[in-house]
């Protein structure tokens, strides 16, 4: 369940916190785990973790459902995460949101029909002076548009 | 302007190791490990400085590295906030990304003057390329033979490590950010006791923001007066501000404490398309908005701010011109804290709760004579009554948003729809 790749990565993590603290690499071990399992955890993924990490599996399903970068639902293989907090709501997220929506024919929350794509509306981003902004996995796209949302969108494959 | 945390911004590769020793980095360090500096002389300097933590709470951190039980055995650790959440603040991911190792050096002297030999900096989940950018630079420093146990044969131990969030505000609040880094739930302690006396792993542990252990290299380097000069009485030397909404050029700008609003609002180029200023906040969601009159006439600095009706807080100024419905912008922001919240208190959880919905009702047209006073009512009762100040950031929003723009919500209850956009 958890292949040789994703455990030499959590080791590395382990390594970095006090002997016998190895629950310190939860957070990481999971994001790890969600990534080579389709972008999202079960109780099966989070179970199998926790018995890396010799931790009781109760301890690691309140880490996953804590914190919102976990997915317990179906994802896109794209995430668009788009922040709809003050700065940029202040400079017009609402309105490139439903444009989005409306572009994907999906709602936020959901993933279009091919599996590509999912949209999510999140809080701030810590990019306030580059709004309107989204985050597509691990990269930031700021200062959007419509036009520049269309041609992003377009490139993912 | 930028002379400090910004200090390399338009040079060429201004995170790499290379522009930053050519720029005097690590030299505090580097004296450090010949022996020629001692704890006692840096906390001095760091009084001197005037410099308070930047993460929002404004506490002296010079004060705040003396609390330190530097004699006592046992581990101890120095942890760095990179959590970066509060709405309208972005400084401290630019710092990561263009100068990553002012935060190493800033965290190895506090190793040093906390005798502490390991560090964490918490970078919240989101910041992967600023992520990437602290490793890298770690990775150089390493190579260069300024980490690691016994230090060019000084003596002197010091590792760093990160910590990766995975998405929760709460993570910012230091107590939060230790449990999560023991891999828990983000929630936060009850204090007493301290995080200097019972802190990560139940060790004594000093919690900075990005930008105050940023700030420690240069301070040292030119000396705490040099610091305090640049800055006002109360508010020594610069601070990063983050200006973002309906301004022309929204950016970061590292300016002199004490520096009037209305010249900052220039710098970013003042209000977009000519529109009329209408509310400022001038220190993160969970600071007291202001209106365009009284923000006009403000110093950006801790005095200043407070006289003004607000408070400094992490230094990201919200510019809202006229057209902004401050209903919507304040049960957008209701919103935020009720989604936050950890769920610990009762105060802090149900009234965070009661006041998204009667906001969301407001909005939607369902809001009742009253509603006004049962916002007031419940934001009353939370704060002061909760383990920690999240309850209170999402209680004075709420306060500050009635008294000065209390006709927008009468007019959205008795009319169902905004004033501003009609
Ligand atoms: C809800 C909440 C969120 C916070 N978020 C942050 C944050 O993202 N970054 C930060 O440095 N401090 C944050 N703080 C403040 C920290 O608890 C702490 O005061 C700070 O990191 C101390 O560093 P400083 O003295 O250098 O400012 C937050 C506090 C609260 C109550
Ligand atoms: S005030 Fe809110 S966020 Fe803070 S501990 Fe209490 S419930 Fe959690
Ligand atoms: S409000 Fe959108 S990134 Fe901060």
């Amino acid at each position: 369940m958890i292949s040789t790749g994703a455990k030499k990565q959590i080791d590395a993590w382990i390594a970095k916190y006090p002997k016998d603290r190895q629950s310190s690499a939860v957070m990481q071990a999971l994001k790890i785990v969600q990534a080579e399992n389709g972008n999202r955890l079960n109780a099966d993924t989070i179970q199998a973790v926790a018995d890396y990490l010799n931790m009781p599996g109760i301890a690691a399903q309140e880490v996953a459902t804590f914190y919102e970068n976990y997915n317990h639902k179906k994802v896109g293989k794209y995430v668009i995460r788009f922040c709809h907090n003050i700065s940029c709501m202040l400079n017009g997220a609402d309105d490139l949101i439903a444009h989005l929506e409306n572009k994907l024919g999906v709602k936020t929350d959901e993933v279009t029909s091919d599996g590509l794509i999912s949209v999510k509306k999140v809080e701030c981003l810590g990019a306030c002076v580059g709004a309107p902004m989204f985050q597509i996995n691990d990269d930031y796209f700021e200062n959007l548009t419509i036009d520049k949302i269309d041609k992003i969108v377009d490139n993912l494959k | 302007m930028n002379e400090v945390c910004f200090k390399n911004l338009t040079k060429d590769q201004c995170y790499s190791l290379k522009t930053y020793e050519a720029s005097g980095g690590y030299s505090v360090w580097r004296k450090i490990l010949k022996g020629q500096l001692t704890p006692e002389h840096i906390i001095d300097e760091l009084k001197v400085s005037g410099l308070r933590g930047r993460g929002g709470a404004g506490f002296p951190t010079g004060l705040k590295w003396s609390f330190m039980p530097r004699h006592s055995d046992g581990q101890k650790y120095v942890v760095c906030n990179s959590d970066e959440g509060e709405p309208g603040t972005c400084k401290d991911r630019d710092i990561l990304r263009f100068n990553p190792h002012a935060v190493i050096e800033g965290m190895a002297i506090g190793g040093f003057v906390m005798n502490a030999s390991v560090g964490y900096n918490y970078i919240r989940g989101e910041f992967m390329a600023p992520f990437y950018r602290f490793e890298d630079a770690l990775k150089e420093a390493y190579e260069a033979g300024l980490l690691g146990q016994n230090i060019n044969n000084s003596s002197v131990n010091f590792d760093l490590y990160t910590h990766l969030g995975a998405g929760a505000y709460i993570c910012g609040e230091e107590t939060a950010l230790l449990e999560s880094i023991e891999g828990k739930k983000g929630q936060p302690r009850f204090k007493p006791p301290f995080p200097a006396n019972v802190g990560l792993f139940g060790k004594s542990t000093t919690i900075n923001n990005t930008e105050s252990f940023a700030s420690v290299p240069e301070i040292i380097n030119r000396g705490g007066q040099w610091f305090a000069d640049v800055g006002v009485e109360n508010s020594g030397g610069c601070k990063l501000f983050s200006v973002s909404g309906h301004v022309k050029n929204p950016a970061n700008f590292e300016v002199p404490m004490g520096t009037p609003f209305k010249d900052l609002l220039k710098m970013a180029g003042g209000m977009r398309d000519g529109a009329q200023l209408k509310a400022v906040i001038p220190g993160g969601s969970s600071t007291p908005v202001l209106t365009a009159e009284v923000a006009m006439s403000m110093t950006m600095d801790y005095d200043g701010i407070e006289k003004a009706g607000s408070m400094l807080g992490a230094g990201s100024v919200i510019i809202m011109d006229e057209s902004t419905c401050m209903v919507a912008v304040l049960t957008r922001l209701a919103h935020f804290y009720y989604d936050e919240s950890c769920g610990q208190c009762t105060p802090c959880r149900e009234g965070t709760g009661w006041l998204y919905r009667v906001l969301k009702r407001i909005i939607d047209g369902n809001g009742k004579q009253g509603d006004i006073d049962l916002l007031l009512g419940v934001q009353d009762k939370i704060m002061g009554n909760t383990i920690c100040a999240l309850g209170d950031a999402a209680a004075m929003p709420v306060e500050s948003f009635l008294r000065n723009f209390r006709k927008e919500f009468e007019y959205y209850i008795k009319h169902g729809k905004s004033m501003v956009k009609g």
